[in-house]
């Protein structure tokens, strides 16, 4: 899981406490998946139960470090190396609310498209707005990550490709409703079609004596 | 700013009520059916719709290219349909910068000479001029390209070349149809960044696209079906955002 890896990956670059690997988590992905204290502690006490993170002693002000073992450094290396798996697409709200609104009698699919559409839009044009800023200047413009994360280059760099990854994100989701919208007209005409060719056969009296003499 | 605020600025750009019609008798289109927008000061609009939904119509209205069948456009405070044609080609040349999907840009003319001759058609000189036409190649990130012809460029670069002449000489208004259209995703995105700029800094912008991550530098997005404007996204604070993003990601954590 990325909570357990990306502390991994922290503490790949030196020992930490709890506290300050928050902090660290959280610079680098722009507070986007804030964590709290207590997540990090119990993740930190599976990674020491799995052999994966070792107690480093504690600073005068007590805070208890951790170090990476061995173990730990191949694990993350392990991760590196995978592809992150797509076999069980995570559960998708709104692909399964169009799914069960096309099937659900007097749902206006065509309204329940555009409100997300506009949502979406909306939610694109505020991440595309932090970018703005991200690409404008440094940290210092603020963007809520928390005093006493150093700000530096690749920690911009990281909360950048963050960013785009959820701007990536939510484009494919309007150009997946735009395609939506798309195929429900096609559907909405061929209907349409299929419902008006009965009626054709039944007035053209011809084609029936056709079909009667092929049969 | 709020919307007293907003209330007693003249537009830069407005449409009142605007048709078009195209063709006549069983042949007649209606491209657009009522149109009502108002683009302010500082104001960057994306115009989003599907193909033969009137967007690249109401652009060429916008920027005085064709007129509409009724309603009126107002650039700056000035009905466009009142002027004679002298004075239309100024508030185009002066106060308008329109970037073409095809870029439009003369075969003849060297970039910088491209970008210059709007202001030298305005009575600037040609030294005065070519400044400014490198320093909006500057701003592009492509002065190399200053002495180079059209035939000589990739369509990237012509496509930057064209949104550079649209921005020289403080141009009001600006109007794009695609402006990123041959661009890679990371110039695309640079070039939407100095759009946006020009907006920060007072100028208004309406441009028409297809995609939502190009629509997304504006403050406004309106979607166009089938000539009408049909719904419109405003962004939001990016502060609030924030708050908005961590309180998601708790509801997936628990």
């Amino acid at each position: 899981m990325s909570i357990r890896h990306g502390l991994l990956a922290l503490l790949d670059e030196g020992p930490r406490y709890g506290y300050q690997l928050r902090t660290e988590f959280e610079a680098r992905t722009g507070a986007t998946w804030p964590l709290n204290v207590g997540q990090v502690y119990t993740t930190l006490s599976r990674l020491e139960r799995d052999g994966l993170v070792e107690a480093a002693g504690e600073d005068e002000e007590g805070h208890q470090f951790y170090g990476v073992t061995e173990a730990g450094r191949a694990e993350l290396r392990a991760w590196f190396d995978t592809p992150v798996p797509r076999t069980n697409p995570p559960r998708d709200e709104l692909a399964i609310k169009l799914a069960m609104a096309v099937t659900v009698p007097g749902v206006d699919v065509s309204a329940v498209v555009q409100g997300q559409r506009r949502h979406s839009i909306k939610a694109l044009q505020d991440y595309t707005r932090l970018k703005g800023r991200a690409l404008a200047g440094p940290h210092s413009s603020g963007k809520g990550a928390r005093p006493g994360a150093a700000p530096s280059a690749s920690n911009e760099l990281a909360w950048l490709l963050v960013l785009d990854q959820l701007i990536f994100q939510t484009e494919a989701e309007i150009r997946w409703l735009d395609h939506c919208e798309t195929r429900l007209a096609q559907q909405a005409e061929l209907q349409q079609t299929r419902a008006a060719e009965p009626a054709r056969d039944d007035a053209a009296a011809p084609a029936k004596r056709g079909r009667r003499l092929r049969a | 700013m709020s919307h007293t605020q907003e209330a007693r600025r003249t537009p830069v750009l407005h449409l009142e009520n605007v048709t078009r019609v195209h063709g006549q008798g069983a042949a007649e289109v209606q491209a657009l059916r009522g149109v009502d927008l108002k683009v302010h000061p500082g104001e960057f609009v994306a115009v989003m719709g599907p193909s033969g939904s009137g967007k690249s119509t109401l652009l060429t209205l916008a920027g005085g290219l064709d007129t509409p069948s009724s309603g009126q456009v107002l650039v700056e405070g000035v009905a466009l349909g009142g002027l004679n044609r002298k004075k239309l080609a100024q508030v185009r040349r002066r106060s308008v910068g329109y970037v073409f999907q095809d870029y439009n840009l003369i075969p003849a003319l060297t970039a910088a000479e491209n970008i210059a001759l709007p202001r030298e058609l305005d009575g600037l000189s040609a030294r005065a001029a070519r400044r400014e036409a490198l320093a909006a190649l500057e701003e592009l990130g492509i002065p190399e390209l200053a002495d180079r012809f059209p035939d000589d460029m990739s369509g990237g670069q012509q496509q930057r070349v064209a949104i550079a002449r649209a921005l020289i000489g403080d141009r009001r208004l600006v109007l794009a149809d695609e402006p990123t259209g041959a661009l890679d995703s990371t110039t695309g995105e640079a070039v939407l960044a100095v759009l946006r700029a020009r907006c920060d800094a007072g100028a208004a912008a309406m441009m028409v696209t297809h995609e939502a991550r190009h629509a997304a530098w504006a403050d406004r997005v309106v979607f166009l079906r089938d000539g009408r404007m049909v719904d419109e996204s405003v962004s939001q604070d990016a502060a609030s955002l924030l708050v908005s993003a961590a309180t998601n990601s708790m509801k997936v954590d628990e």
